[in-house]
């Protein structure tokens, strides 16, 4: 325990640095009870910036890389990423619910078990009419309902578009949950279980909305970690019928991994439309119609229970 | 009025020490203070995962406690403000009554919010992140208004009552002395003093109002400012100020034959109060009937999908007994009662009050609870458990604790200071003999 006490100021100098420190550090880890108590200064010192805007001088030895930290600011991730405008086009034909975009998600974002940001609902809009598999994520509105009622402004819209949650801030209130018309937020009810212990003591990225906190409400990121990496979002990435195809609207491009469309093109040509448009929301998420299909409708869960009863 | 008739008036009126009665009756609503306690105290180390609250179904009784507690507190203004600013005495002696209703009812409401929060630890970050675009700050601001002024509603008609309770030394004991000393032994009921309380009441009874009606317009905004069947209407403020004041005349009759019968004090609450208490019920209640009207036929008539779930669930689905028993006994029988001018003698208007309020609580929950079970898109991918809601013990011992809570204060409240008020009594008594 002490040791992290006294290390803790070094900790938060570290921070500032971590591109730097990966130069010469020690490789035995310092921080943590198991490192050995004997760590040799190396006599070579580093000035380094603390928080409140002093030069201090630190041992090189002491220096480590932390790489769980958020690789952005709080407030860098309230801004956004300068210049895009994400948007997300999901083809409606191509979709036979293997939910590998939900396991995967799910998967990486730690997800309680059982609760969903990615869901696929099996639907059918009149009696008469073709039932078709519909997957939905947070649809990032330019008009979010969820944004204009929360009192805190812990949900909040960035300039690229994205709607994010600082669950350090969320008070748990769940006015957002009621004010969204497409159910896509979820309430950490209790501490994830998929969260380890380890993960858990990690500070949290609105970026990464890892790890999720009890008494918080979560919710579908359009995963803008990845994006800053230059990476697709993990649902769309994971779906190998292309169904998802992500991209930046100002740049007219959106790509599902193995395709690359014009998304002006693509929206046009095949009807693309989003959901609740009455509502005025302004969804990112365009949807392609069901047509030409690539699977037929097969509602296997249903039948499973059919069969039951 | 001559001496020993004041004499009588203010020995009657003390407050008095509890009896076996009052006694086993505080006990009853400490026992379940202190389980609605050990049910929080389970829910803040837990997490809100006991109970039975799940991501659809994301407010439960608590907020349906919540408003109530909002509605029942708005008779203060009713019963103090508009019946004091139209002239009217006869509610004099009920206005003590009401206004400790309400101050009771709206410290509960602030306490039940704050149960439901996830993050109650971060309740501070309303004062220093709050958006005043969230309607959530709008009703922070209003309830904490609310308050403020129906405590000095309560505070400035008390002075001239503590000025007297001061001169009855020997009939209160050191602690209650120290208290009235300390609240008022500035009053000398000089003429100034007498004459800046009674402007400052005025004021406060004119203030009162529009904030009375923003609390609880606001508490509806809360509902109707999302797109929700059930919550996405324009009828929603009307809707609920007008079940705000019936419910809380249903309390202040409960209250006030409560207090008459143990207290003895059929002088002064007398028939002819639970007469005109049970005609304004009669009136209040046709007047909820009506928004109730607005707010299902309407949407009825035009039957819009998913109007049309939620209201099939009301009128005949899962909600139906629940919903028929609470407009019955919020409205209908209540109405039936007291049109009958026997059914206005106390115990049948008490019976009536008794129904209005435990009809009002069903009726809140009905509000929030069942629209949230109809999302526009369908349940999905979700445990089973996810898609129905019953209370957990752990609601119910909240829910019911509050409740317990706010009869405490206001039975301690009977304990300490006269539930008449003295001096205002006095007061009409004389004006009344001139007359």
């Amino acid at each position: 325990m002490e040791q992290s006490n006294t290390s803790r100021r070094d900790f938060l100098l570290t921070s500032l640095l971590t591109g730097m420190t990966a130069i010469g550090c020690s490789t035995k880890d310092p921080f943590t009870a198991d490192a050995p108590v004997d760590v040799k200064p190396s006599g070579e010192k580093v000035k380094l910036l603390s928080v409140d805007g002093e030069v201090i001088e630190v041992d090189k030895a002491f220096l480590k890389p932390v790489p769980q930290l958020p690789s952005v600011s709080n407030a860098e991730a309230r801004v956004g990423i300068p210049g895009k405008k994400f948007v997300m086009v999901i083809d409606l034909s191509r979709c036979k619910s293997l939910k590998k975009c939900q396991s995967a998600c799910d998967h990486m974002h730690h997800v309680h078990s059982g609760q969903n940001w990615v869901k696929v609902y099996p639907m059918q809009d009149a009696e008469h009419t073709s039932p078709y598999w519909q997957p939905t994520i947070c649809m990032h509105c330019d008009e979010p309902p969820c944004v204009k009622v929360c009192p805190v402004d812990a949900t909040f819209k960035r300039e690229d578009g994205i709607v994010l949650i600082d669950s350090d801030r969320c008070i748990g209130c769940r006015f957002c949950m009621a004010a969204c018309p497409y159910s896509t937020r979820v309430f950490n009810w209790e501490s994830p279980d998929t969260v380890s212990e380890e993960l858990a003591v990690q500070p949290y990225s609105c970026e990464s909305s890892v790890p999720q906190k009890k008494g918080t409400v979560g919710k579908c990121d359009f995963c803008p970690d990845m994006t800053r990496q230059g990476e697709l979002p993990h649902c769309v990435a994971a779906c190998p019928n292309g169904v998802f195809a992500f991209g930046d609207m100002n740049e007219d491009t959106v790509t599902n991994g193995s395709e690359t469309f014009r998304f002006s093109d693509l929206i046009r040509d095949k009807a693309g439309y989003r959901l609740m448009e009455d509502l005025g929301t302004k969804p990112s998420v365009y949807y392609l119609p069901p047509v030409n299909r690539n699977f037929p409708f097969e509602n296997k869960e249903q039948k499973a229970e059919d069969k039951k009863s | 009025m001559e001496n020993s008739a004041k004499q009588k008036v203010i020995e009657e009126l003390l407050p008095q020490k509890f009896g076996k009665q009052g006694k086993i009756w505080v006990g009853i609503l400490l026992t379940l203070c202190i389980i609605g306690l050990i049910a929080y105290i389970r829910q803040l180390s837990k997490g809100l995962v006991v109970t039975a609250m799940r991501d659809y179904v994301s407010w439960g009784i608590y907020i349906s406690n919540f408003v109530f507690f909002v509605a029942i507190s708005l008779v203060g203004s009713l019963i103090t403000a508009v019946l004091r600013l139209t002239d009217v005495h006869w509610s004099t002696p009920l206005t003590r009554i009401a206004e400790i209703i309400a101050v009771s009812a709206i410290t509960f409401a602030s306490i039940i919010i704050i149960v439901d929060m996830g993050r109650p630890d971060r309740f501070y970050n309303l004062f220093i992140h709050g958006r005043l675009q969230s309607p959530i700050v709008w009703d922070v601001i209003v309830i904490t208004t609310y308050f403020f002024i129906s405590l000095l509603l309560l505070y400035f008609p008390l002075l001239p009552d503590l000025q007297i309770m001061l001169r009855y030394k020997e009939k209160t004991n050191k602690w209650l002395y120290k208290l009235y000393h300390y609240l008022g032994s500035f009053w000398k009921n000089t003429a100034g003093q007498i004459k800046m309380s009674e402007r400052a009441i005025n004021i406060l009874s004119v203030t009162i109002i529009p904030v009375a009606f923003s609390i609880h317009t606001v508490t509806s905004w809360l509902f109707a400012t999302t797109y929700r069947p059930g919550w996405d209407s324009t009828n929603f403020g009307a809707y609920f100020i007008s079940g705000a004041f019936l419910v809380g005349a249903g309390g202040v009759v409960v209250a006030m034959y409560v207090f008459r019968t143990h207290y003895k004090l059929e002088k002064y609450i007398t028939d002819g109060h639970f007469d005109k208490m049970g005609k304004i019920l009669v009136m209040l209640a046709l007047l909820y009937l009506y928004f109730n009207v607005n707010e299902y036929l309407i949407p009825a008539f035009k039957m819009k999908k998913p109007e049309e779930e939620h209201l099939r669930g009301l009128f005949t689905g899962e909600f139906a007994p629940i919903f028929w028993f609470a407009v019955s006994m919020a409205m209908f029988f209540p109405i039936l009662i007291l049109l009958f001018k026997k059914g206005r003698k106390p115990l049948p208007a008490f019976i009536a009050g008794l129904m209005v309020v435990i009809g009002s609580w069903f009726k809140r929950y009905l509000i929030v609870t069942p629209t949230l079970l109809h999302p526009f898109l369908p349940m999905q991918d979700v445990p089973d458990s996810y898609r129905h809601y019953f209370p957990t013990w752990e609601e119910w011992a909240i829910a019911v604790g509050s409740l317990a809570g706010a009869l405490l204060i206001i039975t301690f409240f009977a304990r300490i200071f006269p539930i008449i008020p003295i001096q205002e009594t006095i007061t009409e008594t004389e004006q009344h003999e001139k007359a």
